[in-house]
């Protein structure tokens, strides 16, 4: 197995039987695994995430729920029961709470719809020039992936004085370059949506590429041979060898970027403070004022509740729309 | 919060990063000043009388430790750090750790930490978050070390010692107090040809146009954020006019003197006196590099500036624009927290620092405050002290918040907001405080439901 692997990479020719070899080799093994084991030995193997998941992920989920019926501030004697008030309060208009709440995932829904595109498809272009052979090629794939090492602070702070409509330089170098506009970037629309996508774009995009970058060279050689026999040109080969070869890459960088750009909190936070008014605070920004500093506990696990059912929902959506279409 | 901080720092090393990017948190979240419901009721707080704290200014018992936090995480923090040691170097007995977190950070957690029993046993608090703080049992009254250290109300301004009240019982004793101030910069100051910073509305619109003339392109950078509400909350009273009404249970922004207040504010950015788009701190940055002439800023700010050699910087009161003269302050307080209840002697020995601090609050003074109490503001050691003095001159007329639970948080989602949306040009003012007003009535009703009322 091992020369198969080194063959996958180095050596075209047998990478074909080899990676069946592999996968069945892995089949192998995962069906000695559930036989020998019977029912127990497969959930003690699991255990350790398990006991994890359950205790910081799962049982702090349902106790959201929990806390979501109630009008909840931990420090206070009183803790009344509320039924589904705090979700209903979020779907009725004029309520304190469904006002901002919608704005915030009005926000959060926009920030994805602009940053997804980019992130899925830039870091696409990136990995498939990096994935060819010229002079300097780790030193670029360091230098795209270098952003991704920083902080959410840093990069905020950074980009926050960076793109200042008045003192950033940004704008002075627009300036000198000869156009003469104070760009509004952090204080109005829709500059503040360019001031919060450019960065996390260039934040992250580095995370995408290597991910593709992994798919890509996962990708068996004798396949772009065989289409270059075939007289494929280059966007043929990309179209029909390299898109197909990556769709469960592509459906993973997806799924994960939305989620991701989904619970955006630290660039709105830091760049534009969620300015102008509150058109860029994000729902995890509002949740977490709502909840943490104001103590509205109920209404916050009511609105992180929602938020993420919509995540789930999209989710799903996602993954029904990529999934493997059976041609028979 | 956010207030005492220095949110505007020049090179910026990693810690400054995330100070900045706190303060911006802070500027968002915090409050400054609010109204609230009346006399929320419940929750009146762990024990008063009984004498816990014991007899004397003095700790005679076991050894003790005690955790004390704050937020003083600019210049501010090792002034503090210095008294806590001096006073643990003279107590044997008593051990005082300090710890330091953001503002931003510090009121959410405190809470929380204290419920557990890993808080601090004594903590500062801003005057706005004493009541929310009291009405969530965090703080216990303090009137029983009032008595025992013989503070009394003609040591103490009178609107910062009767801000610490909260349904007649003490929870603060005010160590300071941190005003707006004005700074100007001498030399563009000198381009007007004037001698002395402009008192009052005339002159100081005077002085802009003048400066404008003589070339300085911008004279009067107007924040859209952080510290404008600020400025606002000075020139609402300025203008006669008074955020809440007098018994807290009604918000009144959009008042003619809020409207009047948010339209001068308003407009110097339409004359040209400001830039369009003052982004959260650019105003002191600019003011630091000598391309903002005229800047109103907290007292902190102070060791900002001093920190700029090529600044020749001055202060000054907040100039009188309505028909009142009027500044917004606010006041970090000691507090005692529930959690120290547990211990009588961890009880005594905080009575027995706070009034160590308060005594020498001539050397926290020095980090850019002015000195709470009367008696040490009339020494010498603080009359040396220029910028201080300055600030303190407008302490007749200091506007804190009324005590009601929750107050501080109604700043942020309402009248900030307005103050952002308007100087933006987003809104014209009066939409901007209508709407900020409805909703703050809505969370002020909100509030006297949960903390009773």
């Amino acid at each position: 197995m091992t020369t198969t692997d080194l063959g996958g990479r180095a050596a075209p020719p047998a990478a074909g039987p080899g990676a069946g070899q592999l996968r069945r080799g892995r089949g192998r093994l995962g069906s000695g695994g559930a036989q020998g084991g019977g029912g127990l030995v497969p959930y003690l193997f699991l255990a350790p995430y398990l006991i994890l998941f359950g205790l910081f992920v799962l049982a702090p989920s349902v106790y959201v729920i929990w806390i979501s019926l109630h009008d909840w501030d931990f420090l206070l004697p009183g803790k009344p029961f509320v039924g589904l008030q705090n979700y209903l309060n979020l779907f009725k208009p004029g309520t304190v709470t469904s006002g901002p709440f919608w704005q915030a995932m009005t926000a959060t829904g926009k920030f994805v719809l602009y940053s997804v595109p980019l992130l899925v498809a830039i870091p696409l272009a990136v990995a498939v020039m990096l994935n060819q052979k010229f002079p300097g090629r780790n030193f670029f794939r360091a230098a795209f992936f270098a952003p991704y090492v920083l902080g959410v602070a840093v990069i905020g702070i950074l980009w926050r004085f960076l793109l200042d409509p008045n003192i950033g330089l940004v704008n002075h170098m627009l300036d000198r370059i000869g156009i003469d506009t104070n760009v509004p970037w952090t204080t109005q629309t829709p500059w503040v949506w360019a001031a919060l996508v450019g960065p996390t774009v260039w934040w992250t995009l580095g995370f995408n590429t290597v991910i593709y970058l992994a798919g890509l060279q996962d990708i068996p050689k004798e396949l772009y041979e065989a289409a270059k026999v075939d007289g494929a040109s280059r966007w043929q080969q990309f179209r029909n060898v390299t898109l197909p070869g990556l769709r469960p890459v592509l459906v993973f960088v997806i799924t994960i970027t939305i989620l991701a750009s989904a619970n955006v909190f630290g660039q709105p936070y830091l760049i534009t403070q969620g300015r102008p008014g509150f058109e860029t605070r994000s729902a995890i920004m509002y949740i977490g004022q709502e909840g943490l500093r104001e103590f509205r506990m109920g209404n916050a696990a009511a609105m992180s509740f929602l938020l993420t059912l919509v995540l789930m929902l999209i989710s799903v959506a996602n993954f029904l729309v990529f999934r493997e279409r059976r041609e028979r | 919060m956010g207030k005492d901080r220095n949110t505007n720092q020049g090179p910026l090393s990693r810690r400054q990063f995330l100070g900045i990017g706190a303060g911006a948190g802070a500027s968002m979240l915090l409050a400054a000043c609010g109204g609230g419901s009346s006399t929320p009721p419940s929750a009146g707080g762990g024990g008063g009388g009984g004498g816990q704290f014991g007899e004397g200014k003095d700790y005679t018992g076991p050894n003790v430790s005690l955790a004390f936090w704050n937020g003083f995480t600019g210049g501010d923090g090792p002034f503090m750090r210095k008294l806590v040691d001096q006073f643990n170097g003279e107590h044997q007995n008593i051990k005082v750790s300090m710890n330091v977190l953001q503002w931003a950070d510090f009121y959410p957690k405190v809470p929380t930490a204290v419920q557990s029993g890993n808080g601090p046993d004594i903590a500062i608090m801003h005057i706005d978050q004493l009541a929310t703080n009291a009405a969530r049992r965090v703080i216990i009254p303090v009137d029983e070390v009032a008595t025992v250290l013989d503070l009394q109300q003609d040591d103490f301004a009178p609107a910062v010692w009767s801000a610490g009240v909260y349904k007649e019982q003490r929870y603060g004793l005010p160590l300071d107090i941190h005003p707006l101030l004005f700074y100007y910069n001498q030399k563009d100051l000198q381009k007007a040809g004037l001698s002395e910073a402009p008192k009052d509305k005339a002159s100081f619109e005077a002085a802009l146009k003048e400066m404008k003339g003589k070339g300085v392109e911008n004279p009067f950078w107007m924040p859209s954020d952080w510290p404008a509400h600020l400025m606002w909350w000075s020139l609402i009273y300025q203008f006669g006019g008074e955020p809440y009404t007098a018994d807290g249970s009604k918000a009144q922004f959009n008042s003619d003197a809020g409207v009047q207040a948010l339209t001068w504010m308003a407009d110097t950015n339409k004359q040209g006196f400001s830039p369009k788009n003052v982004a959260i701190d650019a105003q002191a940055v600019a003011f630091r590099q000598g391309k903002n002439a005229l800047t109103w800023d907290g007292i902190w700010m102070m060791n900002e500036w001093a920190k700029v050699k090529s600044l020749d910087w001055g202060a000054a009161p907040v100039p009188q624009i309505g028909s009142q003269p009027a500044v917004w302050a606010s006041s970090h307080n000691f507090v005692v927290t529930s959690q120290a209840q547990k211990d009588p002697n961890k009880l005594q020995a905080a009575k027995a620092f706070i009034s160590y601090v308060s005594d020498h609050s001539i050397d926290w003074a020095k980090a850019g405050q002015i000195a709470a109490r009367a008696s040490v503001r009339e020494s010498p050691e603080f009359q040396a002290l220029e910028v201080q003095n300055i600030a303190a001159q407008q302490l007749d007329y200091v506007k804190f918040p009324p005590a009601v639970p929750g107050i501080g948080e109604i700043t942020a989602p309402t009248f900030q907001l307005a103050v952002n949306e308007a100087v933006l040009g987003k809104k014209s003012p009066k939409a901007a405080l209508d709407e900020a007003t409805t909703k703050a009535n809505e969370l002020l009703t909100a509030n006297k439901k949960k903390y009773g009322g």
